[in-house]
């Protein structure tokens, strides 16, 4: 019997931002946590990140951004998913993202959004609770 | 045996840098301490205690604000509110497409246009920008690195305009790209070319004796809010600064001919006295560098200007007004640490863009330190305190030992191309967030005295139309100027490039008809290529 498959979880950051102190983190935090996980770096498109979420398979799609495009780019890349055919795909976001703008994001497909101050494990407890990795 | 204040069983006291600190210090840890050595008078050699016999009693540092969003006419309305309102300096920050060398048309701009800053699209912008501003009597500060000789092309054209000497100009510029590789992002072309696009800006106001210039600013603040260790704060900046000195120098440039237009920015954290022992550290540490590493002669090129930032990375989204307890200990920090330019954070940093009421406050905190505390009425006041002492030279110490790594492995381009440097602060990161995951390092307010709050600050928006008011204004711009002028212009920019000559020449020339930030940054990506970041 083979032992159960691990999470995949794809990290990105769409758009100029090029903070990424936590996206790091947050790879590392999760790679502890027994998740496969792949971060993109910097500067990717929503077109790119999409193509890499569909090519690795992943269960989940990371979203950082504290430069302000949130509201552009996070839904963009749910609409991508979709149309790549992969809609089912766990979007979550993080970064700076005002309060005002969660429902937004949620009524466009992103499911959660983990902002400064959110614990570990409320993070790899949400993922755990939603994902069902792939058979 | 000494007591080190670390026992089995009990708490571990340590520095954010790792430096473990005793239950208390006495003189007996400054044995072998030699005040004229270590410290010297303020104002001379090796400037641990301050770069001016008198400080502040004098003038206070000046008291900076960060500003530049929307477009450039708001830009210029704000510049005159804070102006009005007792600043003397001005940061002018502009957008991450401007950064970037991209109008505010091209397709990665989308969401980001007038965010981050101002959008910088062309002469137009900058001269709308400075409409009514008095340049002679302001420091103008701005935040370009990756583009720095397109953007000092842009001024010395407005400056030329306006008819205005541009060796009586305050101006600053970020310029220091070997920083913007893993902790801020807003490369354009690989980690060499960087450095010689760097460069052309440095040796530029050189020659034409620039000499109130800060066109390179050597800068800690950013690899701090990535997570830097003060100890890898101190190391890699200095190693960045030796880079780039090395390549000046080999321009045949004497290292007093630029040294006076260098200065350094750095960021002040919580942990108070290692923050001032740092600032302390870094000024003997550059005055040792300059005067036996490069024999430099000139004492403007041995002290070090230090420009500063308050960590806002420490500020919290929960209970933001916390935030203006933190910034004045930060901003106390900087005060004693003894910098020349202070921005404090607002309180909402961690939520959106200032306010003008959490600028207010920030503003107010320095000037009440400043003005109220009496910290300023003499020189280094901390100076002689036992645990100070020890902690200025641990630092140095340890990061002395880090710089040398950093040399042996090829300097400081050559940690940024490998990701040593990456690397080594994503782990420091790392610890740290673990530390206040599990509660072990307190945050008030997230790890501990939670409280449930509604969020009630103002927060200040971006008008979603702004993006397109600009991506129409530069569409305008590009139909209704002389396309042939700019398209001879911008050939001239990519054959300085191939021929490796100074860019800022004709960098002025194209901006003064009117090429696009794009466009110039664009016929030097055909040359240098682009850099793409390290995956993990």
């Amino acid at each position: 019997m083979t032992g159960e498959k691990r999470i995949k979880v794809l990290l990105a950051k769409p758009g100029l931002d090029g903070h990424d102190a936590g996206a790091k983190i947050l790879a590392l935090a999760l790679r502890d946590e027994g998740m496969e996980v792949i971060y993109t770096g910097i500067r990717q498109t929503p077109e790119a990140i999409a193509q890499i979420a569909l090519q690795e398979a992943v269960d989940v799609v990371g979203l950082s951004c504290l430069s302000g495009s949130h509201n552009t780019l996070f839904p963009k890349v749910v609409r991508l998913l979709q149309e790549l055919g992969v809609g089912d795909t766990l979007v979550i976001g993080g970064g700076i993202i005002p309060e005002e703008d969660i429902p937004y994001l949620q009524e466009r497909g992103v499911k959660a959004i983990f902002g400064p101050g959110t614990s570990f494990t409320s993070i790899t407890n949400f993922i755990r609770q939603t994902v069902n990795p792939s058979n | 045996m000494a007591d080190e204040g670390h026992m089995e069983g009990e708490k571990t006291f340590s520095t954010v840098s790792g430096i473990p600190i005793k239950v208390t210090y006495t003189p007996d840890d400054l044995s072998n301490w030699k005040h004229q050595r270590e410290l010297g008078s303020p104002g001379e050699y090796p400037f641990t205690r301050g770069i001016t016999p008198t400080m502040y009693r004098d003038n206070l540092w000046q008291m900076n604000q960060y500003a530049g969003f929307a477009t450039p006419e708001e830009t210029n309305e704000w510049f005159k509110y804070v102006i009005s309102q007792g600043a003397k300096a001005l940061t002018m920050a502009l957008d991450l497409p401007s950064q970037c060398g991209y109008d505010s048309d091209y397709p990665l701009a989308e969401g980001e246009v007038g965010k981050q800053g101002v959008a910088l699209d062309s002469l137009a912008d900058l001269e709308t920008i400075l409409d009514g501003i008095q340049l002679t009597n302001m420091r103008f500060s701005c935040l370009a690195n990756a583009i720095g000789p397109s953007y000092l092309g842009m001024l010395l054209a407005l400056l030329e305009k306006k008819g205005i000497p541009p060796q009586e100009v305050l101006m600053s510029m970020q310029n220091d790209i070997l920083k913007e590789f893993g902790f801020r992002g807003t490369y354009i072309f690989p980690p060499r070319p960087s450095v010689k696009v760097t460069c052309d800006v440095v040796e530029y106001c050189a020659r034409h004796k620039f000499n109130n210039a800060r066109v390179l600013c050597c800068c800690a603040y950013h690899m701090a809010e990535a997570g830097a260790t003060p100890v890898q704060q101190l190391a890699f900046t200095l190693a960045n600064a030796t880079a780039y000195i090395e390549e000046l120098i080999q321009r045949g440039l004497n290292v007093d001919d630029f040294a006076l237009n260098m200065d350094t920015f750095q960021g002040t954290g919580m942990e108070l006295f290692e923050e001032v022992a740092k600032i302390r550290a870094l000024r003997r540490m550059w005055a040792k560098m300059m005067k036996e590493r490069f024999q430099a002669k000139d004492p403007r090129s041995i002290s070090l200007i230090v420009r500063a930032y308050t960590q806002g990375s420490y500020f919290t989204a929960q209970q933001p007004l916390n935030n203006i307890v933190r910034g004045t200990i930060e901003t106390l920090a900087a005060v004693l640490g003894g910098m020349q330019l202070l921005t404090t954070s607002s309180y909402d940093e961690a939520l959106a863009l200032p306010s003008p009421e959490s600028v207010t406050i920030a503003l107010r905190t320095q000037q009440i330190i400043g003005y109220e505390s009496g910290v300023t009425n003499t020189v280094d006041p901390m100076g002689g305190s036992y645990y100070l002492e020890s902690l200025t030279d641990e630092l140095e110490e340890r990061a002395t030992a880090l710089y040398e790594q950093v040399q042996s492995m090829g300097g400081a381009i050559a940690a940024v191309e490998s990701g040593f440097y990456e690397h080594e602060v994503a782990k420091s990161a790392y610890e740290m967030a673990k530390r206040k995951d599990s509660g072990d390092k307190v945050v008030i307010g997230v790890n501990q005295y939670v409280m449930d709050e509604p969020r009630k600050i103002q927060i200040r928006r971006i008008d979603p139309a702004t993006e397109q008011r600009q991506i129409e204004k530069v569409k305008k711009l590009r139909q209704e100027r002389n396309n042939k002028e700019v398209e001879v212009a911008l050939a001239r920019v990519k054959e300085a490039a191939r021929e490796g000559v100074n860019l800022v020449p004709p960098m002025m020339e194209a901006a003064k008809v009117y090429a696009t930030l794009g466009e110039m940054s664009s016929v030097l990506r055909e040359v240098y290529g682009e850099h793409k970041a390290i995956k993990i």
